[in-house]
């Protein structure tokens, strides 16, 4: 009797809000259109006041969600509880011990019919740190009467050669992501697991044994044709600047042709259709089919995002914190959150949802994407590893494959090391 | 002709000074200065002391945020690496380019609308002075922003207005490269800071004596020789200090590039060094010594100008 006064209090005075005893979990999302907040109140609902989600939101880019968290979490920051986590993001908090461990019984239900990408994602040491809630892919989209003038097949596999030279013939742009920012690391990890190599060749949790697989034969022909887009000249003018809202907008333009891009472009262009803004004949001419092979013969590796939701150590919820990520990520909600945001779902059979094969015509083509994609390196040192590759890898039309992927590989390894700035 | 400064006023000793020491008077003004400073002084020791040198100590680490029990004492091995390493006089030199550029064209225009201000018809004054104020008035980060989406190849309208210049056409990619990113850069700290310099020159210019200039004028001598001779030598502490504020500012540029390239096409300097150390790589030890080090080269360039220049802080404010 006097234990359960004792804990009921202590809930109580944990909650915060005094909201009728049922404690507060606080979850940092990543900026949405308000899908998350959305799911906070409905998981609030269905947890029939044993608890209270409340969303508080982190910086726009997620470079600054992690930058946030990592602060707050070294510093012991309790006021977390659940976390929405870019996807290379999880191995680092993991090996901080800033993650707490999911419940083997929670871990076998979340992950069943989730994307092996996605749940490598949320994986580090072989256990499962993280919940996978959505997952994103690029696709390549191509302007269905281009691709008829240039006489290219998109019910077949087409490769990145193959674009360039469609688009030069048709004079029409091949829009990919040349900036120095993070989706230079998506490319690049994608050509590369396209061709076969991975970023790191040899995993540790010892930065000094960390050995990469810039500098392989896959990792060469993947800067090679990282270098070949790049030079190509169909690519636009400011590739070197060019982001995916850059690409975004140069596909709704006339000098269209192709690009690789997530499919928030569609439902943007659908909403600007809806505002008058887009002519409705623009998004009618939009294909789409699975991420351009690096070699004719060798299925694709298509980028793989999204978000896993972590669970702070020092929460004082933990256990309502594990409930709580469960019900964020059902299935439900993920439909739901995928046909109003647009952030496809982790869990395949989602997909099959008719609204959201009415809401996304490309449903499908996302499915088999996430089912092929291949996350970026899974390291507790991920800041360096992308950020090497940045730098060595800016502008792509300067990328030499004889020298440029040795050059990175020799970068990363001496900032590891501590032998080199960044 | 030369320069023409008023002659210094010599100090007149107190008359009820004893020979021996202070007076009883004086001690007990130092002793209540003493008391209306010392707050001030204990809050100052720990908002900037204690930070400093906790940076210091931590500079001597191997420390990475993420992983505590692995902190090893390196000495100054993190120095070693940062002053071996090409990438930081790449961003030293970045920045003392971005300093020098700026704070010279700053100077020359601020001054220039210092003049302005002064001679302006008494009623326009406010109004003059408020419009030359609003662009220091801006958050850096937003114009930042403003200027990238200004030269933007989507967003912006300037390759669309100077395209009639040689060099300028729609497709000018002016974050593509390293000059031309950095001349963007420069222009928008120069438009951002001109009208701080441009306040402090003109508290200068109202310290210059109307009777030098006049009798400057009675002996014939042109505007541009009463520029030079009378009213720059008169008003040399008020551009010193304007110079040195604004050095020590431009040094640590940080926003623009942050905003504008994020470090791209070399255009980092020394405070993103730090920031990517400290805050993107969460390596404290290394970050805290670049941190460092930018800090010794400010405590150098103010030690440069106080020393070099002999400027007097006192006098600018008007208390010589």
């Amino acid at each position: 009797m006097a234990a359960t006064t004792v804990l009921a209090s202590s809930l109580a005075a944990c909650g915060g809000d005094g909201g009728g005893g049922a404690p507060t979990l606080t979850w940092y999302i990543n900026p949405d259109s308000g899908g998350q907040a959305e799911i906070a109140s409905r998981c609030t609902d269905a947890a029939n006041g044993q608890y209270k989600i409340d969303v508080s939101q982190l910086p726009r880019n997620s470079d600054g969600q992690r930058e946030q968290l990592v602060r707050r979490l070294a510093a012991q920051d309790s006021s977390i509880d659940i976390m929405s986590l870019d996807v290379p993001f999880a191995p680092e908090l993991s090996q901080a011990g800033f993650l707490a461990p999911v419940p083997e019984d929670l871990a076998s239900r979340v992950t069943e019919g989730v994307f092996p990408g996605s749940v490598a994602t949320a994986t580090w040491n072989d256990k499962l740190v993280a919940v996978p809630f959505w997952s994103n892919t690029q696709l390549l989209w191509y302007r269905k009467s281009v691709a008829q003038a240039a006489g290219l097949d998109m019910t077949q596999p087409v490769t990145w050669e193959q674009l360039i030279t469609a688009a030069t013939s048709q004079d029409k742009l091949l829009s990919a992501q040349g900036r120095r920012a993070e989706s230079l690391t998506v490319w690049l990890n994608a050509l590369i697991e396209s061709a076969g190599g991975h970023i790191i060749a040899q995993n540790s949790t010892d930065p000094d044994k960390i050995e990469l697989g810039l500098d392989s034969a896959a990792g060469q022909r993947a800067a090679a044709v990282m270098h070949d887009v790049g030079a190509s000249g169909v690519v636009g003018p400011a590739f070197s600047t060019s982001s995916e809202d850059t690409s975004a907008s140069q596909f709704e333009s006339p000098d269209a042709g192709f690009m690789v891009n997530w499919p928030y472009v569609w439902a943007q262009a659908k909403t600007k259709v809806e505002a008058g803004t887009l002519d409705k004949s623009v998004p009618a001419d939009y294909g789409w089919t699975l991420y351009p092979r690096v070699d004719a013969g060798t299925p694709s590796a298509p980028p793989l995002g999204g978000i896993n939701l972590g669970v702070s150590a020092f929460s004082k919820h933990v256990d309502f914190a594990f409930a709580a990520t469960e019900c964020i990520s059902s299935d439900e909600n993920q439909a739901y959150y995928m046909t109003t945001n647009g952030n496809p779902a982790s869990s395949a059979a989602v997909y099959d949802d008719p609204e959201v094969q009415k809401v996304f015509p490309m449903a499908d083509t996302i499915r088999e994407s996430l089912a092929a994609a291949a996350p970026r390196p899974l390291t507790p040192y991920y800041s360096e590893v992308t950020g090497g590759i940045q730098r060595e890898y800016h502008p792509p039309s300067s990328v030499d494959p004889q020298v440029t992927p040795k050059k990175a590989a020799a970068l990363i390894n001496a900032v590891l090391r501590g032998d080199q700035l960044l | 002709m030369t320069t023409t400064t008023l002659p210094p006023t010599p100090k007149t000793a107190p008359v009820s000074a004893p020979r021996g020491g202070i007076s009883d008077r004086a001690r007990a003004e130092r002793k209540l200065g003493w008391m209306l400073a010392g707050p001030a002084f204990v809050v100052m020791m720990a908002v900037t002391a204690y930070p400093i040198l906790q940076a210091v100590y931590y500079s001597l680490f191997n420390y990475r945020l993420t992983d505590p029990e692995n902190k090893s004492f390196v000495g100054l091995g993190n120095y070693w690496v940062i002053l071996t390493d090409s990438l930081w006089w790449q961003a030293v030199l970045v920045t003392v380019f971005i300093t020098v550029v700026t704070v010279v064209v700053e100077l020359v225009l601020g001054f220039a609308l210092a003049l302005v201000m002064s001679k302006a018809l008494q009623a326009l004054r406010p109004i003059l002075r408020a419009a030359i104020l609003i662009p220091y008035a801006v958050i850096t980060v937003v114009s930042a922003f403003s200027w990238q989406f200004a030269f933007s190849i989507t967003t912006g309208f300037v390759n669309n207005w100077f395209a009639w210049l040689p060099g300028i056409g729609a497709d000018t990619d002016w974050f593509g490269g390293k000059w031309t990113s950095l001349l963007v850069i420069c222009l928008s700290e120069i438009w951002k800071t001109t009208p701080f310099i441009s306040l402090l020159l003109l508290a200068g210019l109202a310290q210059v004596p109307d009777v030098l200039q006049e009798a400057a004028q009675v002996d014939g001598a042109t505007w541009w020789q009463r520029l030079f001779r009378v009213t720059i030598p008169n008003m040399k502490a008020a551009i010193m200090v304007a110079l040195l504020f604004r050095s020590l500012d431009a040094f640590r540029i940080f926003d623009s590039i942050f905003v504008m390239t994020a470090g791209a096409n070399g255009t980092e300097s020394v405070s993103f060094l730090a920031y990517r150390q400290t805050i993107s790589r969460v390596e404290i030890g290394m970050g805290s010594a670049v941190s460092v080090l930018l800090f010794l080269c400010v405590v150098l360039i103010a030690f440069g100008f106080i020393k070099g220049f002999k400027i007097d802080l006192a006098q600018a404010r008007g208390e010589g």
